[in-house]
C-alpha cells in the first residue's frame, strides 16, 4: 500500500507558481484576474467536457434509449407541428417542414443557451464554494452541454432532408464559421447572465419570458418573406438581434443566400455581447462566490 | 519556497436579501458589534477582520473557536474562494481544500467516475491518473463501493473518498474542515499517517476543528478566532490553556500524558 505518491509526481506539481489574492484594486488588477481565469479555465478543457458529458448521461441514467428520447421528441413534435403550420401559413410542405425543422432545432439549442446560462454559477454553489476553480468552466460546462443535446437533435434535421429529398452542396458547410461564433457567444452570454443571475434571482424568470416572446418576434416558424410589404412589422424583423445571429447559422443550411449585410450585423452584435460580457465578468468574477 | 500568508485579510459578507432599511438605521447606531456597514453603508457581515499570520514549510496550523467564528470563512479565503474585502492573500505551492466533505464529487457519479473527474481536474497525465487512481484505491479500502453512486456512501465512506483524492498527490498546502472527523478510529489513524508523511515533506496543514484532542495532535501552532478576529496565537498548549474552561484542559493534559 502507498502511503504517499511517488516523488516524481509530487516535484511536478511543485511548479505550480505563486498565487496572489488581494482586495479590490481597480481594472488593471480586476482584468488581470479575469485573464488568468480564462487561461486556467481552458486548460481544463478535459474536466470540462467530462463534466458536460456526467450531465447528460445523468440525467438519462437508467433509461432505455438515453438522450436519443430528445431526437425523438423533437422529431415527434416538428411531425405534429409541420403539417398543421404549413396549411395555416399556405406554404409549400416540401420548403416549409426542412426549414421549420432547422429553425425549430437552432432556437431550442439558441434558448437553451441562453435560459441554461441563467443557472451556470447559481447551480453549481457547493462546487464554487468547495474549491477555487476557474468560473469559465461552469460557463463552457452549460455551453457544451447544450451542445451535445442540439448534436442528438441534429439527427432529425438529417432525417427530414433525407425525407423531403433536400438538395445539399458544399455551401451547407458556410454555418460552421457561423456555428463556431455561437459558441463564443454561448460562453459570453453564460458569463454574463451567470453573474446578474447569481445576483438578482429573479433574472431567470425575466429571461425565460424574454425568449418566450422572442421566439414569437423571431422568423423560427414563420418565414421573414411573410411580413413583407407590412412596414410597420417589419421593424420586428429589422431591429430583432435573434434574427441575425440565427440567420448567419440557419441560411446556408438552407441554401439561403448569406451576404456581406447580414454577417456584418451577426458580428457587430456578438462583439458587442462579447465586450458587454468581458466587462462585467471583469468587473464581478470576485463577487460570485460571495453571491451563489 | 512553499508558504501561506494572510495579512489584514477582513472580510465582509453583504446582506442583500436582509429588511435593510430598519437594519442599517440599527446598524449605523453600535460600531462594536459582528453586523456592520461597508464603505457605501450597506448592512454586512464582518465574518473576518484583520486577520494576518505567515506559514512556512513544516507548519501545522490549527484554527479553534466558536460557531460562526470566522474558521470556514478564513478556510476559503486562504483557499482563494473568497476575494478579500481588504488584505492580501499570498502564497506559494499546489493547494488542495477539504472544506466540503462532498466538493468536487458529483453523487449521482460512481466511485471511479469521480476519481477520474478529479484527475481531469488536477490535469494529470494518462500514466498519472493511473497511478492516482491506484493509489486512492489503495487509501480508501472502499473496494466494490467504488464501482456504485457515492449517493450511497455513508458519510465516514465519503469522507474517506474525498480525504483520499485530496492526498493522493500530496498537496503542498493542505486546508481541512472539521468534518474530517466523521471517519472511523481506524481511518483517522491512516489519514494522520498520511498528512505526516506529507509534513514531513516540508509542507503546510491548516486545520479547522472543534476538538482539542485532534488539534493537539496533529498542529504544532494554533489560532483561536472569536468574532472573526484572532483572539491568541501561539503553541497548542498555551492556546487552550486560554481557550478551553479549566477542567476541560487539564483532562486534556491527563490525555496527553
Amino acid at each position: 500500500m502507498s502511503e504517499r505518491a511517488q516523488p516524481e509526481a509530487h516535484r511536478r506539481f511543485s511548479t505550480k507558481r505563486q498565487y496572489v489574492l488581494a482586495e479590490d484594486k481597480g481594472w488593471l488588477q480586476r482584468f488581470h484576474l479575469m485573464k488568468d481565469d480564462l487561461l486556467e479555465g481552458i486548460r481544463l478543457y478535459h474536466l470540462v467536457w467530462t463534466l458536460a458529458c456526467s450531465d447528460i448521461k445523468l440525467r438519462y441514467r437508467g433509461s432505455l434509449i438515453g438522450p436519443f428520447w430528445l431526437t425523438l421528441s423533437t422529431a415527434i413534435q416538428i411531425g405534429a407541428m409541420a403539417f398543421l403550420y404549413a396549411d395555416l401559413f399556405q406554404t409549400d410542405i416540401h420548403t416549409y417542414i426542412p426549414f421549420l425543422t432547422v429553425s425549430l432545432v437552432l432556437w431550442g439549442y439558441i434558448s437553451s443557451l441562453i435560459t441554461d446560462g441563467c443557472h451556470c454559477f447559481s447551480a453549481y454553489d457547493t462546487l464554487i464554494k468547495g474549491t477555487r476553480m476557474p468560473f469559465l468552466v461552469h460557463a463552457v460546462r452549460s455551453v457544451i452541454r447544450n451542445t451535445i443535446i442540439l448534436l442528438h437533435n441534429a439527427v432529425v434535421i438529417v432525417l427530414v432532408f433525407v425525407l423531403m429529398d433536400v438538395h445539399l452542396s458544399f455551401y451547407n458547410l458556410a454555418a460552421i464559421p457561423g456555428f463556431l461564433l455561437w459558441l463564443i457567444d454561448g460562453v459570453a452570454i453564460s458569463l454574463l447572465l451567470g453573474t446578474i443571475c447569481a445576483r438578482f434571482r429573479d433574472i431567470p424568470q425575466i429571461v425565460a419570458a424574454i425568449m418566450q416572446v422572442a421566439f414569437f418576434m423571431t422568423p423560427v416558424m414563420w418565414q421573414a418573406a411573410t411580413l413583407r410589404g407590412h412596414p410597420g412589422t417589419e421593424s420586428v424583423i429589422l431591429y430583432n438581434p435573434f434574427v441575425y445571429i440565427l440567420d448567419v447559422v440557419r441560411n446556408p443550411l438552407l441554401n439561403e443566400p448569406l451576404d456581406a449585410l447580414l454577417v456584418m450585423k451577426a458580428l457587430i452584435i456578438s462583439g458587442v455581447l462579447i465586450l458587454v460580457s468581458l466587462v462585467s465578468f471583469a468587473r464581478f468574477r470576485g463577487r460570485i462566490s460571495f453571491w451563489v | 519556497m512553499t508558504y501561506l500568508e494572510a495579512s489584514n485579510i477582513s472580510i465582509n459578507f453583504p446582506l442583500y436579501h436582509a429588511e435593510s432599511r430598519s437594519l442599517k438605521k440599527a446598524l449605523l447606531g453600535q460600531v462594536s458589534s459582528r453586523l456592520g456597514v461597508d464603505k457605501k453603508s450597506r448592512p454586512v457581515v464582518q465574518a473576518l477582520r484583520d486577520v494576518s499570520f505567515s506559514l512556512k514549510s513544516g507548519d501545522r496550523l490549527g484554527l479553534i473557536g466558536g460557531n460562526g467564528s470566522g474558521k470556514t470563512t478564513l478556510l476559503r479565503a486562504l483557499s482563494g474562494i473568497y476575494q478579500p474585502t481588504s488584505g492580501t492573500l499570498s502564497m506559494e505551492g499546489k493547494l488542495i481544500s477539504l472544506l466540503d466533505p462532498q466538493q468536487g464529487m458529483n453523487l449521482e457519479l460512481t466511485g471511479y467516475e469521480n476519481i477520474r473527474l478529479r484527475s481531469y481536474y488536477l490535469g494529470l497525465s494518462k500514466a498519472e491518473s493511473h497511478a492516482f487512481k491506484t493509489d486512492v484505491v489503495d487509501f480508501t479500502e472502499l473496494k466494490e463501493f467504488l464501482d456504485i453512486p457515492v449517493r450511497n456512501y455513508s458519510s465516514g465512506m465519503i469522507v474517506r473518498l474525498a480525504f483520499g483524492m485530496a492526498t493522493a498527490f500530496p498537496p503542498e498546502i493542505l486546508l481541512m474542515d472539521e468534518w474530517i472527523l466523521a471517519g472511523d478510529a481506524a481511518f483517522l489513524a491512516k489519514a494522520k499517517k498520511r498528512v505526516e508523511g506529507m509534513v514531513q515533506h516540508a509542507d503546510i496543514l491548516v486545520l479547522a476543528s472543534h476538538s482539542p484532542s485532534i488539534l493537539a495532535q496533529w498542529t504544532n501552532r494554533l489560532i483561536w478566532l472569536d468574532g472573526g478576529k484572532i483572539v491568541a496565537d501561539g503553541p497548542p498548549m498555551e492556546v487552550f490553556e486560554a481557550y478551553l474552561p479549566h477542567q476541560d484542559f487539564q483532562n486534556l493534559l491527563k490525555e496527553r500524558s
